[in-house]
C-alpha cells in the first residue's frame, strides 16, 4: 500500500518527531522557513511511505494528514 | 405562619425558597447551623448539598455550579471568607451569579466566634485581587433575612455578579419569629451563556484570562459600567426617627439593633437622635447621607469593628458636618445602654452652649 | 486517494502556542479525536487549568471554563452536580493537580465524583519557566532546583495514581505516556475508556499522561521522548492502578 502525507507548513515547528518515528525515512528537515521562522519538514514522495500514520500520531501540531493512494 | 428560627436556619430556608438548588459549604463557627440546615433541607427539595474539603473548594464548586446555570450558595466566616477571595474575584471576572454568606466573627486571624462587623472592608472593597465589586447586603433581623436572601439571588442573576450577605454571629444564632409567606421567589433569568454542552450551538467558553491589555481594559470598563448601574438602581437603606434628628447615627446589621435601643433611651430624654441603617453596604447610600447633611451637622458612626464603614461615611459627607465614631472590635457587643451613654456624651459636647452652627 | 488520518473536526483552526515537541499538542488532539469518535461534542464540558493548558478554549470546539490554579476538580464537581448528564473533565498539569490542587483532586476522587481528570505530568512547571513540580525527579535540575532536587529541601516526586488508588471513591486510574506512537495509541484508549466509564456512571477516573517538555528539560524533542522511557517511567511506571469493575 503506497501512502502519502500532506504537511501544513505554517503549523510545523520543525520538532522532527515525525522524522524520528518514520520507519521508512520519508521525511526530512528542509532549509525552508515558514512565517514563524521554523525550519519545516518535507515529505519525499519517492520513498516507500506505507501510511503507517506514526508521523501523524506524534505530530504535536496536528500538521500532518495521511492518505493512501 | 410564624415560626421561631435561628438566623442561620432562616437563611437556609429562604435560600431554598428562592430557588437555590446547590449548596457547598465547610464547617466554621458561627454559621454551622446554616450548613447543617442545608444538609437536611437540600435533599428534601431535590437539591444538592456537599460538604466540601475547604472553603476554597466550596467557592470553586459554586463557580462550577454557576457556570452550569444553577442558583448556588456557600457560606462561611472570617478565615474561610479570606480563603474564598480568589474564587470571588474569578466569579466577578467571569460575570457569574453566586450568593456568598459571611456570618462575621471577631478577627483578625483565628479571632473568636462572637459577632463582629470587621469584614466590612473585605466585603465592600472587592476583597480579592483586581477591580471589581460585589453587592453587599446587611440584614438586621431574622425576618429581614427572608427579604435579603431572595434579593441576593435576584441581584446575582440579574447582574451576573457575586452577592455577599454580610451577617454576623449574633444574627446567625439568635432565634426570632419569622414567616416566609411574603417571600417571593426571584424570577428566572436568561442563562443562555451557561455551559451546557455545545449541542446545536457553537462552543462557548467562560474565562477571565485576557492577555491583550487593551481587551482586558475594555472588559474592566464593561464591569465598571455594570457597577455604576448597580449604584444607580440598587441602594437600599432604612431610616429611624430621622426627620427631626439633630444627630444621625449610622449603623447596620446587629449594630443597628443596639443603636435602636440606645436611640429609644436618648429620645426619652428628648435628645433628637435618629438613625440611617444601610441595607446595601455596597452600593453605599451616599446620596441619602448627603441629603441628610444638608440639615444635620452631626453624624455618629457605630460599628462593631475598629472603624471601617466610618470611612465610607466620611467619603459621603465630603467634609461636611462633624463625624463622631464609636467602634468595638474583637467580637464585643455593647449593650444599648452603653451606646446610649457614649452617644449622649457626644451629643451634649456637640450642642454645648449653642456651639454648633446650623449647616 | 483515501484519507486515513486527518485533523479532528473538533480542533479549531488556531495554531497551538505550545513549544516544538510538547506533549500538550498530542494530548489536546487525542481528547478531540475521542470526543468526536464518541459523538460527545454536545455533552462535553472541559475545565481548563492555569498552566500551559490554559488556552484550551482557543483549541477545543466544546464548552470550556477556565478554573483558578488547582481548582479544576472542584469546578468540575460543581458542574457535574448540576448537569450529571454532561461529560465533564478537567485538564490539569502537575502543579495544578499535585501541588496547589491536591486537596481538590483528592477529595473529588474520595467523593467518587463522576468526573474525569486528565493529568498531564511533565515533571516541571512549564508555563512559568521551568520551576520544580511535585513530580520533578530527585537530582533533576530545574530553575528552582539549580543543583538538582534535594529531598531534604524539596521532598520526593509525587505519584498521584498510586496515592489516589487507595481512595475507595476512585474508580479508574491509569498512567500512560505520549512519547512514541504505540504509547500514544494506548493513551487514546485510556482516555476513551475513562470517558465511557463516566457515561456509564462508574465514578471518578483519572488518566495520568507522561508528557515531554523539551524546552524546560533542556533536551531536543526526541531526546525528551527517550528520557521518558529511560528515566521517567522508573519513577512513574505505566499501567492501570485501579479499575473497579462496572
Amino acid at each position: 500500500m503506497k501512502g502519502t502525507i500532506q504537511i501544513d507548513r505554517e503549523r510545523c515547528k520543525g520538532c522532527a518527531l515525525c522524522i524520528d518515528f518514520c520507519a521508512k525515512d520519508c521525511i526530512s528537515l528542509s532549509e525552508e522557513l515558514n512565517v514563524k521562522g521554523y525550519f519545516i519538514v518535507v515529505f519525499d514522495g519517492d520513498k516507500e511511505c506505507t501510511a503507517c500514520r506514526n508521523c501523524a500520531l506524534m505530530c504535536p501540531e496536528v500538521a500532518i494528514e495521511v492518505s493512501t493512494s | 405562619m410564624r415560626r421561631l428560627m435561628s438566623g442561620n436556619a432562616a437563611l437556609g430556608e429562604a435560600a431554598v425558597l428562592s430557588g437555590c438548588t446547590h449548596y457547598f459549604g465547610y464547617p466554621i463557627t458561627p454559621q454551622n447551623e446554616l450548613t447543617e440546615y442545608m444538609a437536611r433541607r437540600m435533599p428534601s427539595v431535590g437539591g444538592v448539598f456537599i460538604q466540601s474539603e475547604s472553603e476554597i473548594a466550596a467557592i470553586n464548586m459554586v463557580l462550577g455550579a454557576a457556570v452550569a446555570g444553577a442558583r448556588s450558595m456557600t457560606s462561611s466566616s472570617g478565615p474561610g471568607m479570606s480563603l474564598k477571595q480568589e474564587g470571588i474575584s474569578y466569579l466577578a471576572a467571569d460575570e457569574l451569579p453566586a450568593v456568598i454568606v459571611n456570618m462575621v466573627r471577631g478577627g483578625p486571624g483565628m479571632g473568636n466566634i462572637s459577632a463582629a462587623q470587621s469584614d466590612y472592608f473585605q466585603a465592600t472593597r472587592g476583597g480579592g485581587h483586581g477591580d471589581y465589586r460585589t453587592v453587599v447586603l446587611a440584614p438586621g433581623s431574622v425576618q429581614e433575612l427572608t427579604e435579603v436572601v431572595p434579593l441576593a439571588f435576584d441581584l446575582a442573576d440579574k447582574y451576573r455578579n457575586p452577592v455577599i450577605i454580610l451577617g454576623d454571629g449574633m444574627l446567625g444564632q439568635m432565634m426570632e419569629p419569622v414567616d416566609f409567606d411574603g417571600l417571593v421567589r426571584p424570577p428566572d433569568y436568561d442563562k443562555s451563556w451557561a455551559l451546557t454542552g455545545a449541542r446545536d450551538r457553537p462552543a462557548q467558553a467562560i474565562y477571565s484570562l485576557i492577555f491583550d491589555t487593551k481587551l482586558q481594559e475594555e472588559h474592566n470598563w464593561k464591569l465598571q459600567r455594570k457597577f455604576r448601574l448597580i449604584e444607580q438602581n440598587e441602594v437600599r437603606y432604612e431610616t429611624y426617627l430621622a426627620d427631626d434628628a439633630e444627630m444621625i447615627v449610622v449603623a447596620y446589621g446587629i449594630g443597628a439593633r443596639v443603636a435602636r435601643g440606645a436611640i429609644k433611651r436618648l429620645r426619652q430624654e428628648d435628645l433628637k437622635v435618629g438613625m440611617i441603617r444601610p441595607i446595601t453596604l455596597w452600593p453605599f447610600p451616599t446620596k441619602a447621607l448627603q441629603e441628610m447633611a444638608k440639615t444635620v451637622s452631626d453624624f455618629f458612626v457605630f460599628e462593631m469593628s475598629a472603624g471601617q464603614m466610618v470611612e465610607d461615611v466620611r467619603l459621603a459627607l465630603e467634609g461636611k458636618g462633624h463625624l463622631h465614631f464609636y467602634g468595638r472590635p474583637g467580637g464585643v457587643i455593647p449593650m444599648p445602654v452603653e451606646l446610649y451613654r457614649i452617644i449622649s456624651r457626644h451629643y451634649y459636647q456637640a450642642h454645648a452652649g449653642g456651639k454648633r452652627k446650623k449647616p | 486517494m483515501k484519507t486515513v488520518y486527518a485533523r479532528p473536526r473538533l480542533l479549531k483552526e488556531a495554531h497551538f502556542h505550545y513549544c516544538p515537541g510538547c506533549g500538550h499538542g498530542i494530548i489536546n488532539r487525542l481528547l478531540m479525536e475521542v470526543i468526536e469518535e464518541m459523538d460527545l461534542q454536545g455533552d462535553a464540558i472541559c475545565v481548563a487549568p492555569a498552566g500551559c493548558g490554559m488556552l484550551l478554549y482557543n483549541y477545543f470546539e466544546i464548552d470550556v471554563v477556565e478554573a483558578a490554579h488547582g481548582r479544576g476538580a472542584a469546578v468540575a464537581t460543581g458542574i457535574k452536580r448540576v448537569r450529571p448528564q454532561n461529560l465533564v473533565f478537567s485538564y490539569q498539569g502537575d502543579g495544578d493537580l499535585a501541588a496547589i490542587g491536591t486537596a481538590e483532586g483528592f477529595h473529588a476522587a474520595n467523593r467518587g465524583e463522576n468526573i474525569t481528570v486528565i493529568f498531564v505530568n511533565n515533571g516541571v512547571y512549564g508555563m512559568t519557566g521551568g520551576q520544580m513540580a511535585p513530580t520533578t525527579l530527585l537530582d533533576q535540575v530545574t530553575t528552582t532546583t539549580p543543583t538538582g532536587r534535594d529531598p531534604d529541601l524539596a521532598g520526593h516526586p509525587v505519584r498521584i495514581c498510586e496515592v489516589f488508588s487507595v481512595l475507595d471513591g476512585a474508580s479508574y486510574l491509569e498512567r500512560v505516556a505520549v512519547n512514541k506512537p504505540a504509547a500514544v495509541v494506548k493513551a487514546r484508549k485510556a482516555i476513551a475508556k475513562a470517558f465511557q466509564r463516566q457515561i456509564d456512571g462508574a465514578g471518578f477516573s483519572l488518566v495520568e499522561i507522561l508528557s515531554p517538555c523539551p524546552v524546560n528539560w533542556k533536551m531536543g524533542p526526541l531526546e525528551a521522548c527517550q528520557w521518558i522511557d529511560e528515566v521517567m517511567v522508573k519513577q512513574f511506571p505505566l499501567g492501570v492502578f485501579k479499575e473497579v469493575p462496572c
